[in-house]
């Protein structure tokens, strides 16, 4: 047996048990499930939004006005007529999109951050997460308040801006995984078959890094959507005629008083969402044995 | 202890000098410039502009002026409020937003130091369950959502509390309160809780009960202290994130405050006064984070070891 073989069936019994370990403990926790039913649901019908929406986006109704949820608005409408249900489903789109991209953006640039950082190590290593630290101290809301004005406020930039800044804890976790992996055999084992480092990461070490990984990518993406919404409170983050959950609630406070229903729904829809986010990050936790990331 | 004091503080000036930097060029960099918006401003007038607020000069003059400027204290004049500088301004609104901080700081310790402790006391019972739901509802219902259910409900509904203002009339600061220190109770009920559960089943603690002293003793002689490390250490950054969510909550509740300045000098483009407000919030907030670890630091036996007494 080749060490390349070795290396192979290490690593494939070593994945599927610990995926199936995984998978047998999440099943046990009630709330994880239910955060994934909840989620998956919500992307399903994000994905199906134009098909199954019950009204057209900017369908108006201006002689109907603000009404309180009936058989044909199961949601009310807002004070020019349009379906509650129908904007919430497309606000729902971005909101879920820009949790989605941002945490990818952060993601990429933090799993390779650590990884190189990682794997390099010595003064390249130095450097790098000195760098880290020095962003980790900055004040990001501030920062990200600032970006918006400085450069407009499009969506592009929302999620390149939240993006840039929830990499950090990504890039230190990638980092301490790569550097107690890299002193095991196999990847010894890589490097003396002659593989590039950029090989040995990404066949190697990314898959090895996966379950903190993972687990991480769950919980940054409630607080990305939660600092969308926070933008977008304050008119800082999406802008009409575009809408997301954020939106929606800024728009609900202020009519409160007399159409409690357009701040309540969104509210709900934004809670339930970054409920179901955590259940299942916290589940995901403990079912893959992650300890002390992130917190 | 001396010794990460001051490493400490040498890590806080590169961190404090990239604020200031990135945040000046970024704001320089900003399309349109401060005057754009009055028509057809007579060009001596607006030499005589440009020259009070230095944009006459070359970038990196500007940026050496500035920071003369703020070696000084100086934070410039505003663009949009002629007559008035930045500093009067952050004296202005800083008051109500460090009494709010102040307050909602208050919430978060005790309701959520009490929650976690209590439990952590009884864990997996209902004890237990019920405070870290309520937690966890905390921690997924954002402040700009609270708020306004809460005015919802005890302002409008109810009518016990005032919907909005600052000192106007009593009990106006308690709805501001509760909603921006709501979530941080919550992380710091989770945090007790967790820290809590370690120390208490440490060797120290079987000690302090073999020595038979009363349980309530136990917990909060010797536990505590060890228990809340982890919160201590999560009040720099909580600190940062009460800071904009007071941008939120004094725009709720129309708080004269520094967050509202701030969100009002976003929308007017008064760039000398987001620039100053940058780099005065950030200051602070990286001292506070300074203080948060100096503190968790002292409160860590081993920690002090590491690094002698003194």
């Amino acid at each position: 047996m080749t060490s390349a073989n070795l290396t192979d069936v290490v690593q494939a019994e070593q994945g599927t048990s610990l995926w199936k370990d995984a998978w047998r403990r999440l099943r046990k926790n009630r709330l994880a499930l239910f955060g994934l039913a909840v989620l998956s649901v919500f992307i399903v019908v994000a994905l199906l939004t134009p098909w199954i929406a019950p009204y057209a986006y900017d369908a108006q109704n201006l002689d109907l006005g603000a009404s309180p949820p009936s058989a044909a608005h199961w949601l009310g409408t807002d004070i020019f007529g349009r379906d509650l249900l129908t904007q919430i489903l497309y606000g729902g789109r971005i909101s879920l999109a820009v949790g989605f991209v941002a945490t990818a953006v952060a993601l990429v640039i933090g799993v390779t951050w650590g990884a190189v950082a990682g794997y390099v190590g010595g003064r390249v290593d130095a450097v790098m997460m000195r760098l880290v630290d020095i962003l980790y101290a900055l004040p990001f809301m501030i920062f990200i308040v600032l970006l918006m004005v400085v450069f407009g406020r499009n969506l592009l930039l929302l999620f390149l801006a939240i993006g840039a800044v929830e990499w950090l804890t990504m890039a230190r976790i990638m980092r301490g995984q790569v550097q107690s992996l890299r002193q095991q055999e196999f990847v010894e084992a890589a490097v003396s078959l002659g593989l590039s480092p950029a090989t040995i990461v990404r066949r190697h070490l990314v898959p090895n890094a996966l379950g903190p990984i993972i687990v991480y990518t769950t919980l940054t993406i409630p607080s990305v959507m939660l600092l969308e919404a926070f933008l977008s409170f304050l008119g800082l983050g999406v802008q009409p005629p575009a809408t997301s959950w954020g939106l929606l609630i800024s728009y609900g406070a202020e009519t409160m008083e007399e159409y409690p229903w357009l701040l309540i729904f969104p509210g709900a829809a934004l809670t339930l969402t970054l409920f179901a986010l955590n259940f299942l990050g916290d589940g995901l936790r403990d079912a893959l044995d992650v300890r002390g990331s992130g917190d | 202890m001396w010794r990460f004091i001051a490493g400490r503080l040498l890590q806080a000036i590169p961190v404090i000098l990239a604020v200031i930097t990135v945040t000046f060029f970024l704001v320089r960099v900003a399309p349109g410039g401060p005057f754009d918006s009055e028509k057809a401003v007579i060009p001596e007038v607006k030499a005589a502009l440009e020259a009070q607020y230095r944009l006459d000069l070359p970038l990196g003059q500007q940026y050496f002026a500035y920071l003369q400027d703020l070696a000084r204290g100086e934070l410039g004049p505003s663009f949009k409020y002629p007559g008035r500088s930045v500093n009067e301004l952050i004296a202005a609104g800083l008051p109500a937003t460090a009494e709010l901080g102040a307050y909602a700081l208050l919430v978060a310790v005790v309701l959520g130091g009490l929650a976690g402790v209590v439990a952590s006391l009884k864990p997996n019972s209902a004890q237990d369950y019920i405070p870290m739901s309520v937690a966890m509802i905390g921690i997924c219902m954002p402040t700009f959502l609270l708020g306004p259910l809460l005015v919802l409900l005890f302002g409008i509904h109810l009518e016990w509390l005032p919907v909005a203002g600052w000192g106007d009339i009593p009990g106006d600061k308690i709805l501001p309160s509760l909603t921006l220190g709501a979530a941080y109770a919550a992380y710091i009920a989770r945090l007790s809780r967790a820290g809590m559960l370690e120390v208490m089943s440490q060797d120290y603690i079987r000690t302090a009960r073999a020595k038979g002293l009363p349980e309530w003793q136990v917990v909060t002689r010797h536990a505590l202290r060890g228990g809340l490390i982890p919160v201590v250490a999560f009040l720099g950054p909580a600190f940062a994130g009460l800071l904009a969510g007071s941008f939120v909550v004094e725009t709720i509740f129309q708080i004269p405050g520094l967050g509202r300045f701030y969100v009002q000098a976003a929308f007017n483009r008064d760039y000398t006064m987001i620039l100053g407000t940058t780099v005065f919030l950030s200051t602070l907030i990286v001292l506070f984070n300074l203080l948060s670890d100096i503190l968790a630091a002292w409160l860590n036996p081993r920690l002090r070891a590491q690094y002698g007494e003194a």
